[in-house]
């Protein structure tokens, strides 16, 4: 019986393998490069980073198990098609990009541990990972003992700024005020009701959409609910929405909850082509789980939607198909997990150095002129410069953009008035 | 001298030894810092087995939610060590600084009154073990009393452990929410970050555990221990002799809880982080397996078990991140079908004889009296 199960264990890993035997002769066909034409490993590496002179070490830390692997997983594609892109332009400072990746098991604890692994053992120049804001907490202060650079793709909550993280994503007030400032305008609202799930990001966001609801547009909120993560019964919530009749119901649910939220509200009757809903949670990948049906006539608010169109984005697209499956969608995140290691590599190549401290102080200003969401440059304060945008979902699953901000928008992690 | 014939026999006298080597020579010697503080965040989860092998082994109190007690002594710990990180020179970019950062972000404007006692080491201390302790007493004279036990128990501490879980995530303000307390600095202005602090908390835990290892032992050769047995084999019996068999159920299951605690301060000192993902429902009964699988009835094979499944653990998602979660479940099948004793009954069963065979010249003493008798009551010798 322990044959069978050895067996059992070896012919998955046995696949991988021949897999990857597979990929080795496809390889050698691609154009050969000249790694190790860049500037001695001495001179860009003082601080004893994996560098060697043909090679660069960066980790992926992201959950490719647990229940966070369904958003996860587009970041880490995301990641490697930019690190790939990148390789088969010539790498970094000219060394190549190896990438070791580590899981961190929707697990905030295992998330620090290995981001220590990936510092301490495998000394690597960079790390794009994390997504959920427990999991930046937890690798936060390894990142600022050890002198790590983390790139976090995610639209998150504010309220931090550190020397050792990127932040790619949009930070709230950059996602929710212009979008909030729209619906109102475009629907004549006068009343919303926050529903959101339990933990800092959708508290905090809706702290700062009802700070500016109520100060700034002089409107009401008429509700507020809050629900375990994973919660999936919102018959409740529903009922009460049906008795306050807002004029917009304001969402930041996260995951799995999403799929029960909106196919509850659609067999309690309410029809979103006529009940205005405005959420900052919902993506393309989540749409994937919840259904095109379920959810048309919504508006989210985000910064990017796979069906932008320019021609950053349609190279984006094309190229993120062809190497992970035309069935696979794009999503906020994903997009700015692409940013992730393009933004490091021009910040290295403006340091002249692998090195934290000097990459930390090269990053503000940095500029990316192909980001398929349009042209992006760091702030001071490690953030990203970008537009809001809403989106109206589609029956197929993706959005139609009918609102985006003329202007990049600057992020304000820290905003006066909102606190 | 404690450890003489009395107190351990022969194959424990071994294992006590092995273990000793193992925790205090080997692994210091040929690990890096890192790799070390991976054993101890891994050891922690001895604390809990070693009091799951009393409760669970011989009480026969079977608990899904060790992970209370686990997170209660914890979030003590991470209490005063988040308390110590956020002074007003660490916290100045709040609005209100001096507290923890997570209250700044939930708008609390002052210290909550439960936070104030964990401004003080000693009281901290007190609280890792008198929280869990009474907690686990409240339980327990809740169930044991009215003669709640097996099946029923076992749902009632998952029931514990989920109601905890819902309520620290829930109360954010006070309790740092899904995130947990994050950011840990100093005891008593001493940094438990660098390498050799890492280092000084490791042999810290390790005499700590061996101090847990002693003392489990112990109670498990006084009649007290001779009682749980009984009552895990013919509980009415117990109860007809005019023993009052739930004080007795209650002392197991609070000592397990207070190992649970120790545990878990020990966990937040040495990984610098504690969060509701250690209290659930899915992380106490981790704790569980990782006793099933170095076998309930041995206290040094809970040690070997939070160890080895651990190190499986980390060993397999280091390798293949994708996979690693079915070769984990695979080994956990494995063990349970194939040797319900867990590590230690492969020990007893297929090791002990084979060298016992090769010592067979040197007859070993006949062992006294009471300690040969447990072996008849139905636990199998370590």
């Amino acid at each position: 019986m322990s044959n069978e199960i050895k067996r059992g264990l070896q012919s998955p890993l046995r696949r991988k393998l021949l897999m990857g035997a597979a990929v080795l002769p496809a390889m050698a066909l691609l154009p050969r490069l000249a790694f190790g034409a860049g500037p001695p490993t001495a001179a860009v590496n003082t601080t004893g980073l994996a560098v060697t002179d043909t090679e660069v070490t960066v980790g992926i830390l992201h959950s490719a198990t647990g229940t966070m692997a369904i958003s996860e997983t587009g970041s880490i594609q995301a990641e490697k098609l930019a690190i790939e892109q990148i390789n088969a332009m010539g790498g970094v400072l000219g060394r190549k990009i190896k990438v070791i990746q580590e899981d961190g098991a929707s697990d905030w604890p295992t998330f620090a541990e290995k981001a220590k692994k990936l510092l301490v053992n495998d000394k690597v120049a960079s790390i794009m990972g994390c997504w959920t804001s427990a999991s930046r907490k937890a690798v936060l202060p390894v990142m600022e003992q050890y002198n790590g650079m983390l790139y976090y793709p995610t639209f998150y909550e504010g309220l931090e700024q550190s020397k050792n993280v990127i932040y790619t994503g949009q930070e709230a007030t950059q996602q929710i005020l212009a979008g909030i400032d729209w619906i109102t305008k475009e629907k004549n609202a006068k009343s919303f009701y926050f529903i959101g799930s339990d933990y800092i990001w959708p508290r905090t966001s809706n702290k700062i959409a009802r700070k500016h609801i109520e100060n700034f547009l002089k409107l009401k909120v008429v509700g507020e609910e809050y629900f375990p993560l994973g919660h999936t019964q919102f018959n409740s919530v529903i009922n009460k929405l049906k008795l306050t009749k807002p004029d917009v119901i304001f969402t930041d649910v996260v995951g799995g909850s999403n799929v029960a939220f909106y196919k509850q509200l659609k067999a309690a009757g309410i029809d979103l082509s006529k009940q205005t809903l405005l959420t900052i949670s919902v993506t393309e990948d989540e749409i994937d789980g919840i259904g095109g049906e379920n959810i048309a006539g919504a508006y989210a608010c985000m910064k990017y939607f796979q069906s932008l169109k320019n021609e950053n984005n349609e190279k984006f697209v094309t190229a993120f198909k062809k190497m992970w499956g035309d069935k696979t969608v794009i999503g906020d995140v994903t997009q700015a997990a692409y940013l992730g290691p393009w933004l490091w590599k021009a910040t290295v190549e403006k340091a002249g150095s692998f090195d934290v401290d000097k990459v930390a102080a090269a990053s503000p200003g940095i500029e990316f002129k192909g980001a398929p969401e349009g042209y992006v440059r760091i702030h001071e304060n490690h953030h990203l410069w970008s537009k809001t945008r809403v989106g109206k979902a589609k029956l197929d699953g993706q959005f139609d953009m009918v609102f985006e901000t003329a202007d990049l928008i600057q992020p304000d992690p820290f905003p006066k008035g909102y606190q | 001298m404690i450890i003489n014939s009395r107190f351990f026999n022969r194959s424990e006298l071994i294992g006590f030894v092995a273990l000793a080597a193992l925790l205090f020579v080997i692994l210091p010697l040929s690990l890096d810092v890192f790799r070390l503080n991976l054993v101890a965040k891994y050891l922690t989860y001895a604390f809990v087995g070693i009091g799951l092998v009393l409760c669970w082994g011989y009480g026969g109190i079977l608990s899904l939610g060790q992970g209370v007690f686990f997170g209660l002594g914890g979030y003590c710990m991470a209490m005063f060590l988040k308390l110590e990180a956020s002074s007003p020179e660490n916290t100045k970019i709040q609005s209100t600084p001096g507290i923890p950062d997570f209250m700044d972000w939930n708008q609390i404007t002052s210290l909550p009154l439960f936070w104030q006692p964990f401004h003080s080491l000693t009281l901290t201390i007190l609280a890792i073990i008198l929280v869990p302790g009474l907690f686990a007493l409240i339980i327990g004279t809740a169930m044991f009393k009215r003669r709640v036990g097996g099946t029923y128990f076992a749902i009632i501490t998952q029931a514990v452990a989920a109601i905890l879980t819902i309520l620290i995530v829930g109360q954010q303000g006070y309790t740092g929410g899904i995130n947990g307390m994050t950011d840990l600095r100093t005891l008593k202005g001493w940094d438990i970050r660098p390498d050799h602090a890492k280092v000084i908390l490791y042999f810290f835990e390790v005499f700590l555990l061996f101090g847990c290892i002693l003392l489990a032992q112990f109670i498990r050769l006084t009649k007290l221990g001779r009682i749980l047995v009984a009552m895990r084999e013919q509980e009415d019996r117990v109860r007809f002799s005019g023993y009052s068999v739930a004080n007795f159920k209650i002392f197991a299951f609070c000592m397990a809880a207070i190992f649970a605690a120790i545990g878990g301060a020990m966990f937040a000192l040495n990984v610098g982080f504690m969060s509701p993902s250690f209290v659930g429902i899915v992380p106490s009964i981790e704790m569980v397996i990782y006793t099933a699988v170095g076998g309930r009835m041995s206290i040094f094979g809970a040690v070997w078990g939070s160890l080895l499944v651990n190190v499986a653990k980390t060993g397999l998602s280091e390798s293949f991140p994708q996979l690693w979660l079915f070769g984990l479940g695979g080994l956990f099948i494995a063990v349970v079908l194939a040797f319900p004793n867990g590590l230690s009954g492969i020990w007893a069963d297929y090791v002990q004889p084979r060298i016992d065979r090769l010592l067979a010249w040197r007859k070993p003493k006949p062992a006294k009296a009471w300690t040969d008798s447990s072996v008849a009551d139905g636990a199998p010798a370590e």
